[in-house]
């Protein structure tokens, strides 16, 4: 397998005015972001609100340009500047978290979905209804859904619509940006079955991004964690699951409920609020809030990605051993509390 | 939008199936708007008046400018003193006021397109730049629209039309100017709202450029708002001129628009009603009608407001 998206120290900074008289903020949404992925697999990005998932999306669908860093898209550096946007355009996709928003109200779904081949190329009209009808049913529409305007749809028939927005110029890549969150529990589920069937029909790799790991679980093959800009932790969705390593990520899974009434859980409950993006903490991201803390490593020196295992983790305590490393999710919590250094 | 089928490929049945989706779509505007009475009331007044500003001179029953020395001030004729040739009485130097109504309609409705064309084409290319460039170019035009607006309207239009010279056409232009601020600030706030939703995005992610974008993504999630504007300009526009006809800087006389006649008419309000009264009744028809299009063009225009 080969890798079709390649991140390398993917960045994006905001310059953020804070009226006439004081300097402008930078906030650094996305910081050196490094990760692969491969062809026909599914790469899940969590992280909670603010930790510049979104941001990366809109990096990968080149919505906005990366401030630095280098994104190579199917063997092409996209940052070089020099790349053809047309021809990127039929290789990533994106499909939104409401689909109440993505979709114009004031076009049918026919014109929503042939505009893309209306733009990029130069297909006849009759021939692009018929590949915009053969798309409808492809997601689990219906031809006579073609003259409707999007307000006649529920939720999931919208975020089926989207997803086959999305698949008109056959991308290689499609972002989806929390597809789910949005519908109910039932509609996720079609969703998802009808995401993956697509994945194996037409071998497209996603980047999946969410932050509820149940769902992450279901469909991802490589997941990466995400703080306050930073991956803190790229792992494959077993070894997340199983034997999560940074603390954070210990924290996150901690969180997710359980179908298990039986199974004793120990929340870890993470200190204080996600620190200003304004005003990152130095060193380790993560060291106000984290559990095992030593002061001396972790406030001045940022970690590195590491490879621990299966996983990449950036954590002092990993790398030097002093948090224990291969742990499961319940097991390990209940010396996790019991470890912390002042 | 519409098919159009590519002559080399087109198949009859395709062609068939755009031109049955071109008629229900107009089979569904036609029905969602004779739903609302008063805008059908308001589109068949708009009609005659059409029909009369069109057919004018085979309709009128004198000439706009024919004076009759030996009938002046007549009375409308179920008043006493009325005759029935002139069915609304006469002004002041003796010609028709059915007459000059008739024709007026033809000056009324010219300025009310005319100068809402104008504003609403200008209004909507500056407030769709404005508000989707924003940055410099946006604080440029906003600046220039707060100067024309910080103006009394109809001091800033006279004084157009001092500089332009006073007549019908520069009447239209200055009030057309006077009146583009209104578009750009609808155009651009309903462009800055709808610029940063998903539906945009998604567009610009499928490759749309900014031309497209605006104009074919964003513009006809705006148009509500400037229907309503303009349907309102309309009315404005028709006032404004006719304060410029007032004021001696419009429509000058004895061309038979109503505003003109308002104001030529203005002293003998209280001697002869008539002379007054018919002219304003008019102008507020006219108004009242484009107003009820107005309401109902919006509301068979949102697809929100449809029940499927």
């Amino acid at each position: 397998m080969t890798a079709i998206l390649e991140a390398t120290d993917l960045a994006r900074h905001y310059e953020v005015g804070r009226g006439a008289f004081r300097k402008p903020a930078t906030v650094k949404a996305l910081a050196n972001a490094s990760f692969s992925v491969e062809a026909g697999t599914t790469l899940a990005v969590v992280g909670e609100s603010g930790c510049g998932k979104s941001t990366l999306a809109r990096l990968l669908t080149m919505i906005e340009e990366p401030s630095a860093g280098r994104l190579i898209i199917d063997g092409e550096d996209v940052t070089a500047g020099r790349s053809d946007p047309a021809a990127l355009r039929r290789k990533v996709q994106i499909v939104f978290q409401n689909p109440y928003g993505s979709l114009n109200p004031r076009q049918k779904i026919g014109t929503i979905l042939e505009e893309p081949l209306e733009i990029n190329t130069n297909i006849p009209a009759a021939e692009r209804r018929q590949r915009a009808l053969d798309m409808l049913t492809r997601v689990g529409l219906r031809p006579e859904h073609y003259g409707r305007y999007p307000h006649m749809f529920s939720g999931g028939q919208r975020q089926r619509i989207a997803i086959a927005r999305a698949l008109m110029m056959e991308p290689k890549i499609l972002v989806l940006d929390e597809p789910v969150s949005a519908l109910d529990v039932s509609i996720q589920a079609q969703i998802l079955n009808l995401l993956s069937d697509l994945q194996e029909d037409l071998g497209l790799t996603y980047i999946f991004i969410s932050h509820n790991l149940s769902v992450v679980r279901f469909v991802a093959d490589k997941v990466m964690v995400m703080y306050l800009g930073r991956a803190v932790e790229i792992a494959p969705v077993e070894a997340i699951f199983e034997m999560p390593q940074h603390p954070y990520t210990r924290a996150l899974l901690s969180a997710t409920p359980v179908p298990e009434p039986a199974r004793a859980q120990t929340r870890i409950k993470l200190k204080g609020e996600l620190p200003s993006p304004f005003n990152p903490p130095s060193g380790c991201p993560f060291h106000p809030r984290c559990p095992h803390v030593r002061p001396e490593i972790c406030v001045p020196v940022r970690p590195e990605l590491v490879q621990a295992g299966p996983t990449l983790v950036a954590c002092h305590g990993i790398e030097q051993g002093w948090i224990p490393g291969a742990a499961t999710v319940n097991g390990a919590t209940p010396e996790l509390g019991a470890e912390r250094l002042a | 939008m519409v098919e159009t089928t590519n002559p080399t490929r087109a198949d009859m049945p395709l062609k068939k199936v755009a031109r049955d989706a071109r008629r229900a779509m107009l089979g569904e505007f036609w029905h969602y708007f004779a739903e609302n009475r008063g805008a059908v009331l308001g589109l068949a007044l708009f009609v005659l008046l059409v029909v009369v500003a069109i057919f004018a001179p085979l309709i009128a029953p004198h000439g706009p400018a024919m004076q009759d020395r030996s009938a002046l001030l007549v009375p409308p004729a179920w008043e006493a003193g009325g005759s029935s040739t002139y069915l609304l009485g006469t002004d002041a130097v003796g010609r028709d006021l059915l007459s000059r109504l008739i024709y007026g309609a033809r000056f009324s409705l010219f300025i009310g397109v005319v100068v809402v064309g104008i504003s609403l084409v200008g209004g909507i290319l500056l407030g769709l730049v404005a508000g989707y460039f924003r940055g410099w170019i946006d604080i440029v035009i906003m600046r220039v629209m707060d100067v024309i607006l910080s103006f009394p309207s109809l001091l800033l239009a006279l004084v157009l039309v001092a500089v332009l010279g006073p007549g019908l056409v520069n009447a239209m232009i200055s009030v057309a100017l006077v009146l583009i601020p209104h578009f750009v600030r609808l155009t651009r706030a309903a462009v800055m709202a709808e610029a940063g939703k998903d539906y945009v995005v998604s567009a610009r992610v499928a490759g749309a450029g900014p031309v497209r974008l605006m104009l074919k993504t964003i513009l006809p999630n705006c148009l509500a708002p400037l229907i309503v504007q303009a349907t309102l300009s309309f009315s404005e526009a028709i006032l404004d001129a006719a304060a410029l006809g007032f004021l001696g800087m419009g429509a000058q006389p004895p061309t038979p628009e109503w505003g003109t006649m308002l104001a030529e008419a203005r002293e003998f309000i209280l001697r002869a009603w008539w002379v007054v009264t018919f002219p304003g009744l008019a102008i507020l028809i006219t108004v009242l009608a484009v107003n009820l299009i107005g309401d109902g063009l919006r509301d068979a225009l949102d697809p929100k407001l449809k029940r499927s």
